[in-house]
């Protein structure tokens, strides 16, 4: 056991000398890999933050009804109950014009503006929460509310959430036909990065078939070379999603502050990080093995 | 220990390297195979590594039949031999002692045990003092050695030395024959290609003569 150890950890040592043998080259591959790793890892994190939004803002998908600016007290009431007994809501709350405006005053500051107004431009209104359903579901609803007598309009406000739902789902398969197609350029790196080595020490395969090496010990260094690279470029690709969400997260703190507002890109998590280093030592290794496989029998002996 | 029986091999292209070649050569032997350049001499020995195949006939080692191993047995066949190539085949990007070292690195040897192998085996052949030495700096005589200490390091059974002396001058021919003789002594069976008579003249021992891919 520790003697196979012994010998990995030696076949690891040589593949890293190697390595840094080829300073400027090996330098260069791993920018590459970190690249064009670095495209969809960001453009998922950016994805991921905005399903936070959206998950954050249709949670409670609910319905606004706002009244005639002439509604009596009584009608008020009997559509307060009419709402409260329909099927397909869960609860109901009613806001008073007096108090939605209190409020308007209070969360926006705008209250010098808001007091120098004649009359009070605000309607009464329901807060009306459905019963979980689908956004046909919930339009259907909306439409069905809005024609209710006494309600001059119905809002759905998840409306735009779902939209932007679906366009995530659109953005999503964005990412994944980007990341499938760098991710045949990783191993193609890879492939031709070992195909040169394997040129390079040509004499020293030959030599080593020739003396007695299985094919499982002429492979192993180009495969861990792959790895290893696949793994230096993934931690490349961390580097470089991670530095750029702090700085547009500068930016980001500024434009935010403007809308009173503290919005904020959270980076790569902890699963999502280990992902991208396990999928990039893959693809490495993957890489090598093909090249290998594809240049090690032509050299001879058999 | 080898056995040829009616082995026969033709290159692609039609050229017969050896016709209906059959000999056997005991544990502890030491043969020599002679003839002119393109007798078949080495082809002789590469069929031994299976290094080529025969298209007919089989060839022994062991009493394994060489000519039908699978390819993943190969490695376990060659590492019982210790071959001595006609090129040399060293290694120009590493050491004197890392050429030597190879062997050992392949069969997993641990870096203790083995370190102790490669001065052994160096100083058999009296390049102790260069194992630092890139093999380019080596004299010819001194490479044919280091291929020998390569050959030997992991003590095989059978050592087969493909025109050893080839483009040596007598001394250090000379000198290369004793080092043989000397395996032979300690029981290595040893199986030498060489066109060059004159080394043979006083040592008494077995010769293959080919002509022609023809055994005499």
């Amino acid at each position: 056991m520790t003697r196979a150890f012994a010998l990995h950890l030696g076949v690891l040592r040589t593949v890293l000398r190697r390595m840094f043998a080829s300073k400027l080259a090996g330098f260069l591959n791993i920018l590459v890999i970190g690249i064009a790793l670095s495209l969809p890892a960001g453009m998922y994190l950016l994805l991921q933050n905005a399903q936070g939004l959206v998950a954050q803002l249709s949670d409670a998908p609910q319905i606004s009804l706002f009244l005639e600016m002439n509604a009596k007290a009584e009608d008020v009431d009997r559509l307060h109950q009419q709402l409260a007994q329909h099927p397909a809501v869960a609860g109901v709350g009613f806001v008073a014009r007096a108090q939605a405006l209190e409020q308007l005053k209070q969360s926006t500051g705008l209250s010098d503006l808001i007091s120098g107004l004649e009359q009070n431009p605000l309607p009464d209104a329901f807060v009306v929460h459905p019963k979980p359903g689908d956004a046909q579901s919930l339009d259907r609803l909306r439409g069905e509310l809005a024609k209710l007598p006494g309600v001059k309009e119905a809002q759905l406000d998840s409306a735009w959430a779902y939209k932007l739902e679906a366009l995530l789902k659109f953005g999503r398969m964005g990412v994944l036909i980007l990341a499938s197609l760098l991710s045949l350029a990783l191993i193609a790196v890879t492939f031709n990065t070992i195909r040169l080595q394997i040129l390079t020490q040509h004499d020293e395969i030959e030599v080593a078939k020739l003396i007695g090496a299985t094919d499982g010990f002429i492979r192993r260094p180009f495969l861990y070379f792959g790895a290893t690279q696949g793994l230096l470029g993934g931690i490349m690709a961390w580097f470089i999603v991670t530095v750029s969400l702090l700085l547009l997260n500068g930016q980001l703190g500024a434009l935010a502050q403007l809308y009173a507002s503290q919005f904020t890109l959270h980076p790569l998590s902890f699963g999502d990080s280990l992902s991208l280093l396990l999928f990039s030592v893959y693809l490495g290794w993957l890489g090598a093995w093909l090249s290998v496989a594809r240049h090690l029998s032509q050299i001879g002996p058999r | 220990m080898i056995s040829f029986n009616q082995v026969h091999k033709r290159y692609p292209g039609g050229y017969e390297a050896l016709k209906n070649v059959s000999f056997d050569i005991a544990e502890g032997e030491m043969v020599f195979v002679t003839g002119h350049s393109g007798a078949g001499k080495s082809t002789l020995l590469k069929l031994i590594a299976a290094i080529e195949r025969p298209n007919s006939g089989s060839v022994l080692v062991n009493n394994q039949n060489v000519g039908a191993l699978k390819g993943g047995a190969l490695p376990y066949l060659r590492r019982n031999l210790g071959i001595i190539f006609q090129d040399h085949k060293l290694l120009f990007d590493r050491n004197v002692f890392d050429n030597v070292l190879l062997p050992l690195q392949i069969c997993g040897f641990d870096h203790r045990e083995s370190g102790k192998r490669v001065r052994a085996a160096l100083d058999k052949v009296g390049l102790l003092k260069r194992e630092k030495a890139n093999p380019i700096a080596l004299s010819g005589g001194e490479q044919q050695r280091l291929c020998i200490a390569r050959a030997i390091v992991n003590r095989p059974a059978i050592l087969l030395a493909d025109e050893p002396t080839g483009n040596l001058d007598a001394a250090y021919a000379r000198e290369i024959m004793a080092i043989f003789s000397s395996f032979h002594q300690v029981g290595a069976t040893l199986l030498i290609s060489t066109h060059d008579e004159s080394v043979l003249q006083d040592s008494g021992v077995r010769r293959l003569i080919l002509k022609e891919g023809v055994l005499q």
